[in-house]
């Protein structure tokens, strides 16, 4: 990571005497797409709000760009917001919504009229300066509301479930829109949302949250290939989570059968999680594989079939291009470095690991 | 004509016999000089300076009561839209309540409270400050009409300002915005329509007012509404009272019109 612009120091807050967040802290750096991901009442959003000065932290603060803001009101930081119900103004042109923090600035006519002009080509809408707000589609609301944004320049752009309430093509579309405009203005966006998949499509780093706290920190291909727990592999994608048991390094023993992984340094005979993404699921002959088992139900899902196969007492979940039919016989194998082992939630604070939304 | 139009009768025989049927007498009435002859001399009555003065006076008052209704409903409504009260409870509250107490009894009640020997020059007197001519003045009928009124004030305004979306005042704030610019450029403006909405059903009564300037004034304040219905009752000139009435009206429709334009393009509401 570069020069931090973001401290989050020791974050907690709680409303009615629920704890929403518990000692958070994460630093952002300049010019990087950080995204929130968790299930609805991890603290998220009440994160996000903190930077924007929404809520006040009960302890903690809140540092921009090496100063204190934990108490500075949301029009005095230099940090923009896109809410996710887009909150345009009804009662004003879509030229004067974007403008309308620059009024307030004091900027010239001049210099407002360049501005909502570069925004609207930004988010690609050009010469809907006359349009009404509320005579436009979702997609084109949220664009809106972006542009409304970044005009006033902030150094950091707060980003609240923005794609939530579009449909699936719009949103992907606007994911990649988000990428470029994120890349041509060069500064640090923090996205909150639920939806893994936006956030392994877009993030540079991702912050997977549950029940207040930080369940895992990294880029999309670690919290997808190397999740630190099962909450986050259960939460990122789909996977089997099996009890496994670690004999020596380099070995788990899944359903007592052995398998060979790439994990080392566990405790001898130490029980742990093991994930196996369904993708990981390679199917052979019977007899060939590690174990035998039957498939007993198969789903079409476009990019490819979603079978369920019973071997040795557990229902494995994989996926394949091939399809397999009920009734099958396979062979399962699993290549080592597809086995991922995870220790044992053991500390109280880890337990919420394991409780799934 | 189908079924479930019939439904509508009795109101459509109300109508006719209890506001067409007096609207047109009103109008005969207006343009007729007693003598079989049409005259306009009825309604050019009301530039008579003696007229003009009373509504002049009407005209006052009603603004400066529907400003002060304004004036106080409108924080209010600010107030109780971060309490969470029931938005039905609400309406109970305000509207309901004072409708249970006659309003000409609860303007009787003000006339004793501003009498020379009332309530509140007893509690002056008891702290040794002097009386105060408080009954039978405009200021004695503007608290009765801002008394009496401020309830549709609060309704039109109170219900536009809980419709304000939290999320679009932290837009607002999340863009620069302190908390007056909030509310002058933000607020008001999304709420305009019940502002406009709440001064139509003040200042409309308020200008027409008689009963509240007979009880407040004591005969003494003439409001064109007085004027009127002593034509109609004392001096038993129906086609003066008609006239005056006609005058009246198209002052109001004048002024209607002048804040439906300002409502021209805006979402319409019920109120």
């Amino acid at each position: 990571m570069e020069q931090a612009i973001l401290n989050l120091e020791h974050l907690s807050k709680s409303f009615d005497g629920k704890k929403i967040l518990d000692d958070l802290s994460i630093d952002i750096g300049k010019n990087e797409f950080v995204t929130l991901l968790g299930p609805s009442g991890c603290g998220k959003t009440t994160t996000l709000r903190m930077i924007g000065g929404f809520i006040m932290p009960d302890e903690g603060r809140v540092i921009f760009e090496g100063k204190d803001i934990t108490a500075l009101p949301p029009d005095k930081r230099h940090i923009n917001t896109v809410f996710q119900k887009y909150s345009l103004f009804s009662h004003m042109s879509v030229a004067d919504n974007i403008a309308f923090g620059l009024k307030l600035k004091k900027k010239s006519s001049a210099y407002i009229h360049d501005k909502i002009k570069y925004a609207l080509k930004l988010v690609d809408l050009e010469g809907y300066e006359d349009r009404h707000p509320m005579s436009l589609s979702g997609g084109q609301q949220q664009r809106i509301a972006i542009a409304r944004a970044i005009v006033n320049e902030p150094k950091v752009l707060l980003l609240d479930e923005p794609l939530g309430a579009l449909d699936l093509k719009l949103r992907q579309d606007m994911q990649k829109e988000l990428i470029k405009i994120k890349n041509e203005l060069g500064i640090t966006f923090v996205f909150v949302t639920h939806d893994q998949e936006e956030a392994l499509t877009m993030s540079d780093r991702i912050i997977v949250m549950n029940q207040g706290l930080i369940q895992q920190i990294g880029t999309p291909v670690d919290i997808y290939n190397e999740p630190e727990n099962a909450f986050v592999a259960d939460f990122i994608g789909e996977s089997n989570i099996i009890d496994g048991v670690m004999p020596k390094d380099f070995l788990v023993e899944i359903l007592g059968i052995p398998f060979p992984c790439v994990d080392s340094g566990f405790g001898r005979n130490e029980l742990v999680d093991v994930v196996i993404r369904p993708e990981d699921m390679e199917f052979q002959k019977p007899g060939s594989g590690m174990l035998d088992g039957r498939v007993t139900s198969i789903l079409f899902k476009g990019v490819h079939y979603e079978m369920k196969v019973q071997a040795g007492g557990f229902e494995w979940l994989a996926h394949s291009t091939e399809a397999y039919h009920p009734g099958t016989e396979v062979g399962i194998y699993v290549k080592p470095e597809n086995i991922q082992i995870m220790h044992k939630p053991t500390s109280a604070a880890q337990e919420v690991i394991n409780t799934n939304e | 004509m189908n079924k479930r139009s019939l439904l509508a009768g009795p109101y459509i025989v109300w109508i006719i016999g209890f506001t067409v049927l007096p609207l047109l007498m009103i109008i005969f009435y207006a343009l007729g000089d007693g003598r079989g002859e049409m005259t306009m001399s009825n309604i050019l009555a009301i530039f008579e300076p003696v007229h003009l003065k009373a509504l002049l006076l009407a005209l006052w008052l009603a603004i400066l009561c529907t400003g002060i209704c304004l004036v106080l409903a409108y924080p209010l409504a600010l107030i109780l839209r971060k309490l969470n009260i029931g938005k039905q409870g609400m309406m109970a509250i305000i509207v309901i309540l004072p409708m249970w107490v006659n309003f000409i009894l609860r303007i009787m009640a003000w006339q004793l409270l501003l009498s020379r020997n009332g309530l509140i020059n007893g509690a002056l007197g008891a702290i040794g400050l002097p009386g105060q001519d408080l009954a039978n003045s405009s200021m004695a009928i503007v608290i009765g009409m801002v008394y009496d009124y401020l309830p549709f004030m609060i309704l039109p305004v109170y219900n536009a300002v809980t419709d304000l979306k939290d999320d679009v005042i932290e837009a607002a704030r999340d863009l620069g915005a302190p908390p007056k610019a909030v509310l002058t450029r933000i607020m008001i403006p999304l709420t305009k329509p019940g502002i406009i909405s709440g001064i139509t059903m003040v200042f409309v009564p308020s200008l027409t007012a008689f009963a509240i300037p007979d009880i407040l004034g004591g005969g003494k304040v003439m409001l064109i509404g007085n004027i009127i219905e002593q034509e109609f009752s004392t001096s038993m000139n129906w086609h003066l009272g008609s006239g005056l009435s006609i005058a009246l009206m198209i002052f109001v429709l004048i002024s209607m019109i002048f804040t439906s334009n300002e409502e021209e393009g805006k979402e319409r509401r019920a109120w």
